[in-house]
């Protein structure tokens, strides 16, 4: 799985069967640090859920489409889930953790 | 499977149902020599690797739900292995 940011919606006239009411989003790939690298790609989105500006992690080839039900679709890229945060080792250069939660900190549902 | 080091932890809330619970680790992708390529990749950790760790990452999607054990699972990325040398 990788980063990605969602930067627009397609609204597709006549789709594949099955894929009917999935959202096609336009999806940027980043790289660790959250900057734009490589060219943007539609992304089915099986949660539903992520809206343009949001920070998503995607996966490709077949798993994508295991992230839709009916699986068996023709889908290449998807969005596994959306990103509340993201916490890089302070030895790694870049530290974001967020104030109120200290690395060590399972976080509950992650 | 590639050699990786894990860079930093991803939380997330909304996700794929088989997802749950599931921690995720991001990491470095290593070169043979252990150095960094400047690519990462986000995978699941099933053995509970710790930060600034030398991982083995699988990467094939069938092998990975084998290891979590969800048969429909959209995951190809699994933490497999903690790497003590690499001699």
């Amino acid at each position: 799985m990788f980063l990605g940011k969602v930067i627009g919606r397609l609204v597709p006239a006549v789709v594949y069967p099955g894929m009917e009411g999935v959202p096609l989003l336009w999806v940027q790939p980043l790289d660790k640090n959250q900057s734009a690298e490589g060219r943007p790609f539609v992304c089915a989105d099986g949660t539903r859920m992520a809206g343009p500006g949001e920070l998503i992690y995607w996966e490709a080839s077949r798993e994508a489409a295991l992230t839709l039900e009916p699986s068996y679709v023709p889908v290449d890229h998807a969005v596994v889930g959306l990103v509340d945060d993201v916490m890089i080792d302070p030895q790694n250069g870049l530290s974001n953790a967020t104030p109120n939660d200290s690395p060590d900190n399972s976080g509950g549902d992650s | 499977m590639i050699l990786a080091r894990v860079a930093g932890r991803i939380t997330s809330t909304i996700h794929h149902p088989d997802m749950k619970g599931r921690k995720l680790l991001l990491l470095d992708k290593l070169d043979a020599m252990g150095q960094a390529t400047g690519a990462h990749v986000i995978a699941v950790d099933a053995i509970g690797a710790g930060a600034g760790e030398t991982v083995i990452m699988l990467d094939e999607g069938n092998g990975a739900r084998q290891i979590l054990g969800v048969s429909d699972m959209p995951v190809r990325s699994v933490i497999v292995g903690i790497v003590d040398d690499l001699g």
